[in-house]
């Protein structure tokens, strides 16, 4: 009955990986941000949880683009507040 | 300079009946105003206490003028207890989570730490309604919980079973209120409230606040009378009802009158806060009109913060109806001279201008004729004190200027202004244009400038504003201007361009081969700025001739090298390139039009393929020239030929009007033979459909082809010399579809999609038997608008009609509220110098603009690099 379904395999959803601490710091210093500036992404949202990233790990996503072929994007995980 | 602070938090809390006691300066206990000398009574709703309006009296309070005094509050004391609207979802939430008997919250200690987290490890949840089960037993008294029913707007009752009868019981507000004091401060806070700034007890409202007058001024009308602010006037029924209630109620009166009061009362206090709750009958005023009181003050559109505090009106703006006028450069608008003598511009006396400045001043506030030299209104001394520029001072104050003072001169020929039309739904709903100073009493553009405005000459005014200071000139001539707005942001091509005429005149030109007299072409080339003509092609007899591609090639940059097809290319399956018999094949070589002819695909707006080139090779400034040529030279075309459409264009000819005839009979044959196949039930149905379903697809693809039929016929009678042909052959406007409604035949009209269907019992109109499926029962319509329609097919023409207009009217609706929360959510986001689209706060919302950097004004119709164009250029053939 319990044939799991992993959303990354999709054609639609964008590769997530969790980043490194290395990573994260590099991304902070050439955008010169802290992690509050960076976009953000809930805990419980399937693809988070499936590559297992905790609140206050940074996720990069690579999506096709109409514009520019590849896109990279960077997102904190965040708890989802109540209601 | 300070550093920018953080907001670290905000706090919201309630206002304590102690609170509104301490900022009252005077309790107010009559209900009535003035009295019968027009002086405030004491202790009334118009007391001196609470700040004055009249001029000339103090206020008791802080001693200060009516000018200077901020106002004061007093308040009511209420006889019982009543609810605040504003707070009944959140007293009907309190009720229903606490005990009716001991106030605590309904929950024992480990059920609130399943939510909540202990002390050390906090979830950051607060309780909530859907945490606590229905009738229940209390945990700490052991209490049977009744249900608590709540009935807008303000009434709260329990339900108790009893025999299986549900009986309720109403809670006053004194009830409330002294459940509410209850509540422990501890329970408070794991509901997510901060009971120091925040007791629940104090939604329900013991002391009403009564609000200075200066924020509800009396108006005095002309005949002498005093007219109250509708807030007094509420206040006045407060009070009123407020006394009657203390007198029956310490004369004893019995429980159903202090009820019947006590309703009233809440109604009034409601009805103060807001007059528009639901399930409550809105005030009114004698005349009938709902008052406006405290929220209809702040919501809506013309509320405190749409109205007032986010919309501002301005000065140094006029507003008027425009006209065209193709003589104006596309960069120009024209100002009546009425409006240009009223507005200024403010221009700093220095040792430069200063006897500019004092003829201007010396010219006075009034310049007769457009010959006359500008003049100008006031002169500002440099300790800011105006002198205003009068017939009699003129020479006195113009003598006092000196380097320092500044002079508030009149509009004049050149002056950057900006100028927009509503709804400015895109940057270039706003742009600045140079002044030129007109007769008559619209303001003048270029037709060409219409489609980014959207504006048409049926009546439509726009508005004018002056920009006061070198930055905003600066601003408007470096950012706004016509000329850097020729491309779209939207699509990266031009939306400045020939619209109309300008394209039936270019067409009309450059179309095939014509050739012209030395005075033909000086007449059509006389208002271009060129100061050779090229040298002729051929002569005959002796006189020199000159090619209309030539005419056109006069107004090109050189070295503009493009292949392009126009619009008026039938999209063959193999191009015929040059010898193409619709010189539809563009060539332009070294700036000279080899052949194709010029229509909408070339110097259209929206399309405008030579304006875009242009842009991209010789700058935004060339382009406007080209543009201001361009429609210069199409006008004079169109008058050279003449452009004119009658009814008699549509004629056709006896043959055609057979064939039509003949066509349309055919198909109404189709149609009813289709139907008796459909009644035998011999239909064999599409897949995925009824029998109906495919009559009617059937039926509609017969009818469509018959009219495309009758529009072939037509077309074939209807070449080049037809004007209709030429707007719609070089998209100058209207369509082949057009024409065909015109000459041929108007067609099938429909209603979502499908035949007219609705009506009567099985018909659409009397005149038809029930259950005739036949065309012209269902809106085919099988006349012309030449020929006319009859009686049915007007009245299912009106039906279609009706349809569009519906349509568009729902759309706009919709369209503009939905732009107006795309402009509230993106208005504050910019792209920073390292490319990322930030929010004020530095937040990041995209780490790239647009993904790939690229300005889509700057690009070429959405490419980044326009690489078609650059291998022309090179090889100047098509690629």
């Amino acid at each position: 009955m319990s044939t799991k379904l992993n959303v990354l395999e999709h054609v639609m959803v964008p590769d997530h990986k969790i980043m490194s601490e290395e990573e994260v710091g590099t991304l902070f210093s050439t955008y010169k941000i802290t992690s509050e500036h960076l976009p953000k992404i809930y805990h419980d949202e399937p693809a988070v949880k499936i590559i297992g990233a905790k609140a206050g790990d940074v996720v990069r996503t690579i999506r096709t683009s109409h514009t520019a072929g590849i896109a990279e994007s960077y997102r904190l995980v965040v708890k989802r507040p109540k209601k | 300079m300070t550093s920018p602070k953080r907001i670290g938090k905000i706090e919201f809390g309630l206002l304590s009946p102690k609170e509104f006691r301490t900022m009252s300066v005077r309790k107010i206990i009559w209900a009535d105003t003035y009295d019968d000398d027009g002086f405030p009574y004491p202790q009334g709703l118009m007391d001196l206490n609470l700040g004055v309006i009249d001029p000339g009296l103090r206020c008791k309070t802080c001693d200060q003028k009516a000018s200077e005094c901020p106002g004061h509050f007093g308040h009511i004391e209420l006889a019982k207890p009543v609810i605040h609207v504003g707070y009944t979802r959140l007293i009907r939430k309190l009720l229903r989570v606490t005990c009716k008997s001991c106030s605590r919250l309904l929950l024992s200690p480990e059920e609130i730490e399943k939510v909540v987290g202990t002390d050390e490890d906090s979830t950051g949840d607060v309780l909530s309604e859907k945490d606590i089960k229905k009738e229940r037993v209390c945990p700490h008294c052991g209490e049977q919980q009744l249900k608590i029913n709540f009935e807008k707007p303000t009434t709260f009752s329990e339900v108790q079973v009893e025999e299986g009868k549900k009986i309720e019981h109403k809670l006053t507000p004194a009830d409330i209120r002294s459940r509410l004091e209850k509540i422990p401060d501890e329970d408070l806070r794991h509901l997510g409230i901060n009971p120091d700034v925040a007791r629940p007890e104090w939604t329900i409202l013991t002391v009403l606040p009564v609000p200075p007058v200066t924020m509800r001024p009396s108006i005095i009308l002309e005949n002498g009378q005093r007219s109250e602010d509708d807030l007094t006037h509420k206040l006045v029924d407060i009070i009123r009802i407020n006394q009657r209630f203390k007198e029956n109620q310490d004369a004893g009166a019995p429980q159903l009158i202090i009820e019947d009061l006590w309703e009233l009362l809440q109604y009034h206090v409601t009805t103060y806060m807001d007059n528009e709750v639901a399930g409550c009958p809105p005030a009114r005023h004698r005349s009938g009109r709902p008052l406006k009181t405290l929220s209809q003050r702040l919501k809506g559109k013309d509320g405190r913060f749409r109205g007032s505090l986010s919309g501002k009106r301005v000065n140094f703006s006029a507003r008027t109806v425009i006209s065209p006028d193709p003589n104006l450069s596309v960069v120009q608008v024209g100002i009546p001279l009425a409006i240009a003598n009223e507005m200024s511009i403010p221009v700093h006396a220095a040792p430069n201008n200063i006897d500019e400045l004092k003829t201007m001043a010396r010219n006075g506030p009034n310049r007769p004729t457009l010959n006359h030299p500008c003049g100008a209104n006031y002169v500002i001394r440099p300790d800011k004190r105006r002198l205003r520029l009068a017939e009699g001072n003129l020479d006195t104050v113009a003598d006092m200027i000196e380097p320092g003072w500044t002079v508030e001169r009149h509009l004049r020929d050149g002056d950057i202004v900006l100028f927009n039309r509503q709804p400015s739904l895109h940057r270039m709903s706003i742009m600045s244009h140079r002044v030129k100073v007109m007769d008559g009493k619209t303001f003048r553009l270029n037709p060409a400038v219409c489609p980014p405005y959207n504006a048409d000459f049926d009546g439509d005014e726009m508005n004018l504003h002056i920009p006061q200071t070198q930055e905003a000139r600066a601003e408007a001539a470096i950012l706004v201007a016509v000329q850097e707005n020729i491309l779209s942001p939207r699509f990266g091509g031009p939306i400045i361009g020939g619209i109309h005429d300008h394209i039936s005149g270019v067409f009309m030109l450059t179309n095939q081969v014509r050739w012209f007299t030395r005075e033909d072409i000086l007449y059509l080339l006389k208002s271009t700025d060129i100061e050779h003509l090229p040298p002729p092609v051929k002569e005959e007899d002796g006189v020199p001739m000159w090619t209309n591609k030539q005419a056109f090639s006069v107004i090109l940059p050189d070295g503009l090298n493009m292949v392009f097809k126009a619009s008026s290319c039938a999209n063959c399956d193999i191009c015929k390139r040059d010898t193409c018999e619709r010189d539809a094949y563009v060539q332009i070589i070294n700036g000279n039009l080899i052949s194709g002819t010029i229509d909408k695909k070339a110097i259209g707006a929206f399309d405008g393929q030579i304006v875009q080139r242009i842009i991209r090779q010789n700058g935004m400034k060339r382009a406007a020239d080209f543009i201001d040529d361009m429609t210069k030279l199409s006008i004079r075309s169109i008058m050279l030929d003449g452009f004119s459409f009658g009814i008699d264009d549509e004629d056709l000819s006896k043959t055609e009007y057979g064939q039509i005839a003949e066509v349309l009979d055919g198909a109404v044959m189709d149609v009813q033979k289709r139907i008796r196949i459909y009644e035998d039930g011999q239909l064999e149905p599409m897949p995925g459909r009824t029998p109906e379903e495919t009559l009617e697809m059937q039926i509609m693809q017969v009818l469509g082809k018959a009219r495309d039929r009758t529009g072939e016929i037509a077309g074939r009678h209807l070449g080049l010399g037809n004007s209709a042909v030429v707007m719609a052959v070089s998209g100058a406007r209207g369509s082949m579809l057009n024409l065909t409604q015109m000459a041929g035949c108007v067609g099938q009209q429909s209603v979502r999609g499908e035949r007219i269907m609705r009506g009567y019992d099985d018909r659409t109109l009397p005149h038809f038997k029930k259950g005739d499926r036949g065309s012209d029962a269902h809106g085919f319509i099988k006349h012309s608008y030449k020929g006319g329609l009859n009686p049915t097919e007007f009245f299912f023409h009106a039906i279609g009609g009706r349809e569009g207009l519906v349509d568009t009217a729902v759309r706009t609706s919709q369209s503009g509220y939905l732009q107006r929360r795309m402009i509230n959510a993106l208005q504050d986001l910019k792209v920073a110098y390292d490319g990322t689209v930030r929010t004020t706060g530095g937040r990041i919302i995209q780490f790239t603009y647009g993904e790939d950097g690229t300005d889509p004004m700057k690009s070429c119709f959405g490419d980044p690099v326009d690489v078609k164009g650059i291998v022309e250029s090179v090889l100047k053939e098509e690629v």
